[in-house]
């Protein structure tokens, strides 16, 4: 039965394939789940303009990449989106399979937020002390790395209340959870000196400690729905969840932001790098593909206007974080020209 | 009474079962009493399912719209005058909707109070207006009372879905614009209406803007696909492998195969399909297609055990008497055996299709977990499913998408109530007993 039945699925499926593949009118766009929500709505508003609405894929940045990547034919995506830059290994990746030429947007600044039920007292958080609340190991008063004894707050820094530490983030595979490491856990970690040395003589393992999160469950794994984790915070004040800042403004009535470093989460603090847990998004245009697919460079206009993605525009409603006037100047005159970027230094 | 004396009375059976009868008739009285807990208790979780799902989901059938005196001005919306259907689709609509809002408060000037008076109507409006300018030309120039969607922090508002005791900072709509939406609603000027657009509109990033139209004709085109693809072919190899192959080894393992595949988790499908489709013979993403032909094959063992099981309880003396009359082997399957198994046939492939209409994992590696707007209108066209559609809108941070979710769950719970029900009928009025 096997053979029958998959010949001739086969048989359907190879009648079918040489028609559609030959011509396409529609953009593609795949990648990270981060930048989805403003691309989806930068799609939209381009389709009310006479062009068909993009298609966008929410595969995660490096998923994203990796199709974008995949060759340079009318059947890869045109635009990858992205929650960081290209590494410099994908973008010799894309040119050992031919696509040559890609263009890189800065689109903005996403913030994540460490935030709480609003019936909790708000917390002034260090990023040593999330470090030493959600590393895997961290260091004792010798200096030796020891796993991570600490269970309360309190026992964090005397000055946090006495709760047990309980913290909702996203899992490994998600972009948010990696910015998070990076950003966080990397910037308490190089709070000690010791660990910050590390990085001088042996980088692989620096990475290794101050990235790695622990897994004795204080660190709560909650999935990638970002709703799911607000509503388990209104259940249990107590806990804490890390997401990204545009949940954190839909929800201002059930949550509040922690400060971290003493600057709280706001739209301000974010666009002015003050707040010390952000990142730049990004949008990759391969190059080859404008003329052959209509629309891509007028796509790339519409994101790049100031009415999508000024500090007043409708991304802003969305929650992305503006890039300052003249690095939105220069980054669209960049998008518009289609320069091609140079090999990323790491 | 017996004295020590006496040598003790036989015990007569039925004084053991007397004995033990009161004890026998507890154990089955619990068992029944265990037993109809568990299915009240199933039953209860059901409802609450069912009422926590109605409760946040009935909302999304009503939209709030806000009624706007439009003055369709000849000098934004046709310039030149020509009533040119290209000239009028491309005219400035929100010009036009700015204008009459503003036309509507003459008393808010300021720059930050009137971009807050702009948001109180969708960013849907503007198609409303070309919409009407386009079908009817003649209400240009004119004054016409339009209601407009509104914006969805105005919707949720004026559901009670955000709550105007909290201080204005922790509230997503600002004191002012309450002050104007209050305005408006002694004018009558707001009214809670129902939402035909959640029925005809495609998806979007608006919550008052989104619809199911576009996951509905997806989920269509991929589950005619899904019946194209595995009914013949489920049926047929039932049917070979019932009446006609040899049992040996190999019809063994073929079986312990089918039986394995149903049981399958439906994202190992996915990324076949992704393999073997996609990369392979270049199958096109995130088309009905693609997604048919993955849930054509998660969908054929269930249909070919259930037609398989069907055959077999068709009694033995109908082929007898065929094969008696001088039928073929085949005529015997096509015109006597099959017919009578038709009905169970059916109830597994309905059960089948519901199945592949509540799944959404296998898609996700073929690219189907996308945002698409457009209505699809083929088998190549990009789509997502009604699962997916959920999906998507759950994850969405816009309050809005919360009540639309749930209202997209209740059309997705009817569509599977509709097809186990038709299961269970075309049994009862088909099936014969021998």
């Amino acid at each position: 039965m096997h053979k029958t039945s998959l010949g001739a699925v086969l048989a359907v499926s190879a009648a079918t394939v040489c028609a559609p593949a030959l011509a396409r009118d529609t953009i593609n766009i795949v990648g990270s789940s981060t930048v989805f929500p403003f691309s989806t709505a930068v799609a939209e508003n381009f389709g009310r303009g006479g062009f068909k609405t993009p298609k966008v894929e929410s595969t995660g940045t490096g998923g994203g990449i990796k199709l974008f990547c995949s060759g340079s034919g009318v059947d890869t995506p045109d635009i990858a989106n992205a929650s960081r830059a290209l590494k410099a290994s994908e973008f010799d990746a894309c040119e050992a399979n031919g696509v040559k030429g890609i263009t890189e947007v800065k689109i903005g600044f996403d913030g994540i937020v460490l935030a709480q039920s609003k019936s909790s007292k708000g917390f002034d958080l260090t990023l040593k002390d999330i470090f030493l609340a959600l590393a895997k190991d961290v260091p004792n008063d010798k200096g030796d790395l020891v796993p991570n004894p600490n269970k309360t707050w309190k026992d964090v820094n005397p000055a946090l209340p006495d709760t047990k530490i309980e913290v909702l983030g996203p899992p490994p595979t998600s972009g948010t959870r990696d910015a998070f490491a990076e950003l966080a856990l990397e910037g308490g970690c190089n709070s000690f000196p010791a660990l910050k040395d590390l990085k001088k003589s042996d980088e692989k393992k620096h990475k290794a400690v101050c990235q790695a999160v622990r897994e004795d469950g204080a660190y709560i794994e909650a999935g990638e729905n970002d709703n799911l984790i607000v509503q388990k915070l209104v259940a249990n004040p107590k806990a804490v969840g890390v997401f990204g800042y545009s949940f954190l403004e839909q929800n201002a009535e059930k949550i509040h932001g922690a400060k971290v470093n003493g600057v709280a989460p706001d739209y301000d603090s974010i666009a002015k790098a003050t707040y010390p847990i952000s990142r730049a998004l990004y949008f990759y245009v391969k190059n080859a593909h404008v003329g052959t697919i209509p629309g891509i460079k007028e796509y790339v206009a519409e994101f790049t206007a100031d009415k999508a993605w000024g500090p007043e525009g409708y991304l802003a409603d969305k929650g992305l974080i503006a890039l300052p006037d003249a690095d939105r100047k220069s980054s669209a005159a960049n998008a518009k020209a289609l320069t091609p970027m140079a090999k990323p230094a790491h | 009474m017996r004295t020590a004396t006496q040598p003790p009375a036989p015990r007569r059976t039925i004084d053991i079962v007397n004995a033990s009868l009161k004890r026998r008739y507890a154990r089955e009285r619990r068992f029944r009493f265990m037993g109809a807990a568990a299915v009240a208790l199933g039953l209860l979780f059901v409802a609450i399912l069912f009422a926590d799902i109605t409760l946040k989901g009935y909302t999304a059938f009503q939209q709030t719209y806000i009624e706007v005196p439009v003055y369709f001005d000849p000098a934004t919306i046709d310039p030149a005058g020509s009533r040119d259907p290209q000239a009028l689709a491309a005219a400035d609509y929100l010009a036009v909707v700015k204008a009459s809002m503003r036309r509507l408060f003459p008393d808010v000037t300021e720059r930050s109070q009137l971009r807050e008076l702009y948001a109180l109507v969708s960013a849907g409006a503007p198609q409303q207006l070309q919409s009407m300018a386009l079908r009817h030309p003649g209400v240009i120039g004119t004054t016409r009372d339009v209601w407009l969607i509104a914006a969805g922090d105005v919707d949720m508002l004026v559901k009670g879905h955000l709550d105007r005791a909290l201080p204005e900072a922790d509230r997503r709509i600002k004191d002012s614009s309450i002050l104007l939406l209050d305005r408006l609603a002694a004018d009558g000027r707001i009214e809670k209406r129902f939402n035909t657009g959640f029925f005809t509109n495609g998806t979007s990033r608006e919550p008052e803007l989104a619809g199911i139209a576009g996951a509905l004709a997806g989920t269509f085109y991929t589950l005619v696909l899904t019946l194209l693809f595995s009914f013949p072919l489920g049926v047929g190899a039932a049917l070979y492998l019932q009446e006609f192959a040899p049992k040996n080894r190999w019809t063994d393992l073929i079986e312990v195969n089918i039986n394995n595949l149903a049981a399958v988790p439906s994202i190992v499908f996915g990324l076949l399909g992704l393999a073997v489709f996609i990369n392979f013979f270049g199958v096109p993403r995130s088309t009905p297609l693609v997604g048919a032909l993955v849930l054509g094959l998660m969908t054929l063992p269930v249909i070919i055990i259930a037609s398989r099981a069907a055959l077999q309880s068709v009694p033995p003396s109908i082929r007898e008497a065929a094969l008696g009359v001088g039928a073929s082997p085949l005529q015997t399957q096509f015109h006597h055996v099959l017919p009578l198994a038709m009905p169970g046939i059916m109830t597994g492939a309905i059960i089948g299709m519901a199945r592949a209409l509540g799944e959404s994992a296998p898609l996700l590696m073929i690219g189907m977990i996308a945002f698409i707007v457009d209505v699809p209108q083929g088998f190549t066209d990009s789509a997502t499913v009604l699962p997916v559609q959920i999906y998507l809108w759950a994850d969405s941070p816009e309050r809005g998408f919360v009540e639309r979710t749930s209202a997209a769950i209740l059309v997705l719970l009817g569509f599977l109530v509709l097809m186990n029900l038709a299961a269970v009928l075309l049994r009862r009025r088909f099936e014969r007993r021998w």
